[in-house]
């Protein structure tokens, strides 16, 4: 009995891919969800960038909704107010629910208790997946550090698919930025980002960085581009 | 008063407008061509125009409507009142309404519905210009439109219509083949599974003629498929990294 795998993989690390596109064939670890089988052979369903190692496939989503994950911290902008319970759009194909049982934490009476006190529509909130499947909607919870309304900063919104890249490999490109210009940067996965910064100007070019990468996430370099570019335009402005 | 039957095919075999008959008439797509939509194309064959814009998967309102298991595909092929020689009424005909139905099945076999329970996904065709092959037209656009929006796809589906005029088949017909030729067969294709999504057929062709015809669409359709990769790719391709 040999322990070899038989394998053939057609696409290069990095490559862009489309929908149709055959990968590979034979045996093949797949984890993303946009990687399909028929037969012997691995189809992409996605616009996306292929991960290859060895037989191991991923895809990175280029486009596309952000599809919510039990655990994911997101930003839900609160749109409705149920009797127990507030209603946050988090840019899914989904609303989510935060019920008022979990934000005050004791028990509660909708005759006495006015939810209005604690979010109104309009408010941004920093909250954490609790439960999510395919016969519910998302429900939001707040027990966790650093979680609850959003009452200093800006919220700057960027495609949920170019998430990672801001994040960067081990963080590099966060690390990066919050270095650079000295701001509080909380990253959410569903593509809205919390900044928190100490000067205007700062802000401003915090927010054209986000941009930029946002707009050139498929390209190779971007840390190093971004960094330059976030000193060039501090420069420029005068200030360190 | 009917206008004469033009000469459809030249004395030298070729086309009445100088293609030959298994040639495509000259295409361009574009991908990404409308910021307020999730995804979007423009397609052109030839003086064919349309726009294809795709939002969601969203929320499906009125809830009764949707699916417990998989999202429901809305799909609306319409066309502007300027698309024709005489104006259009702009109300949904018969004709559209019908071809609303039959191009939402021709995508629906490629969508990975199942990933979406409970939501929608609303595609809109929208024909600019109409010189015949229009529904084809409109599924190729509104696939590019589905893979921009990030909606995963079994494939690509394309989309091409083969006739008969004058007793020759050929490939991709316009308005006046379609008018005074003797066939007309739109087929739209998963070209890399190698699936027909579909098939319809106007007029009358011999058993043989049909082989014969479902093959030049295949022919086409692959061509288009190239096509199409080449667009998606483009988008990505053109935003360079800035110099700095």
């Amino acid at each position: 009995m040999s322990n070899e795998k038989e394998y053939k993989v057609y696409v290069e690390n990095r490559q862009l891919v489309i929908p149709g596109e055959v990968l590979a064939e034979g045996d093949i670890e797949v984890t993303s969800p946009f990687i399909y089988r028929l037969g012997n052979r691995w189809y992409s369903s996605i616009i996306g960038l292929v991960d290859v190692q060895d037989n191991k496939l991923n895809i990175i989503p280029l486009e596309g909704y952000y599809f919510p994950k039990v655990g994911d911290l997101v930003i839900g902008l609160v749109i409705d107010i149920g009797i127990t319970n507030w209603i946050v759009d988090i840019r899914a194909p989904y609303k989510a629910l935060m019920n008022a049982s979990d934000v005050l934490n004791r028990q509660f009476n909708p005759i006495q208790d006015d939810l209005r006190r604690y979010f109104d529509v309009g408010d941004y909130v920093l909250a954490k997946i609790a439960l999510f499947d395919r016969v519910h909607n998302p429900v939001l919870t707040l027990k966790d550090k650093g979680l609850g309304k959003i009452v200093s900063g800006k919220i700057v919104e960027i495609a949920p698919s170019r998430v990672p890249r801001v994040i960067g490999k081990r963080r590099s490109m966060l690390n990066m930025l919050i270095e650079e210009t000295g701001c509080d940067i909380v990253v959410a996965q569903n593509g809205r980002i919390w900044i928190n910064c100490k000067d205007e100007q700062l802000e401003d070019i915090l927010i054209l960085a986000l941009k930029k990468i946002e707009l050139e996430a498929h390209t190779t370099g971007l840390t190093d581009r971004v960094r330059n570019f976030i000193r060039e335009e501090k420069s420029r402005r005068g200030i360190e | 008063m009917k206008k004469e039957k033009p000469k459809l095919i030249r004395e030298d075999g070729l086309r009445h407008d100088g293609r030959r008959p298994d040639e495509l008439r000259p295409i361009r797509m574009e991908v990404g061509v409308l910021s307020n939509a999730n995804g979007s194309a423009l397609v052109e064959y030839g003086k064919t125009k349309v726009i294809a814009a795709v939002y969601g998967p969203r929320e499906l309102h009125p809830r009764h409507i949707s699916l417990p298991d998989r999202a429901v595909i809305r799909c609306r092929y319409h066309m502007a009142p300027f698309s024709t020689e005489e104006r259009k009424n702009p109300a949904p005909s018969r004709r559209e309404i019908e071809l609303s139905k039959v191009i939402r099945e021709a995508l629906e076999a490629a969508v990975f519905t199942e990933l979406y329970p409970r939501a929608t996904i609303d595609v809109f065709i929208e024909v600019l210009q109409a010189d015949g092959g229009t529904r084809t037209t409109g599924i190729t656009a509104a696939a590019l439109a589905l893979a921009d929006a990030g909606i995963p796809l079994r494939d690509l589906v394309a989309g091409v219509a083969v006739g008969k005029v004058d007793g020759v088949l050929v490939l991709d017909i316009d308005q006046l083949e379609d008018e005074y030729g003797e066939a007309d067969m739109p087929v739209a294709m998963m070209p890399s599974l190698g699936k027909i999504t579909l098939l319809q057929l106007n007029g009358v062709l011999t058993p043989e003629e049909f082989r014969e015809a479902l093959k030049l669409a295949e022919k086409g359709i692959k061509e288009i498929y190239r096509m199409q990769r080449e667009a998606l790719k483009k988008k990505y391709v053109e935003i360079k990294p800035e110099e700095t």
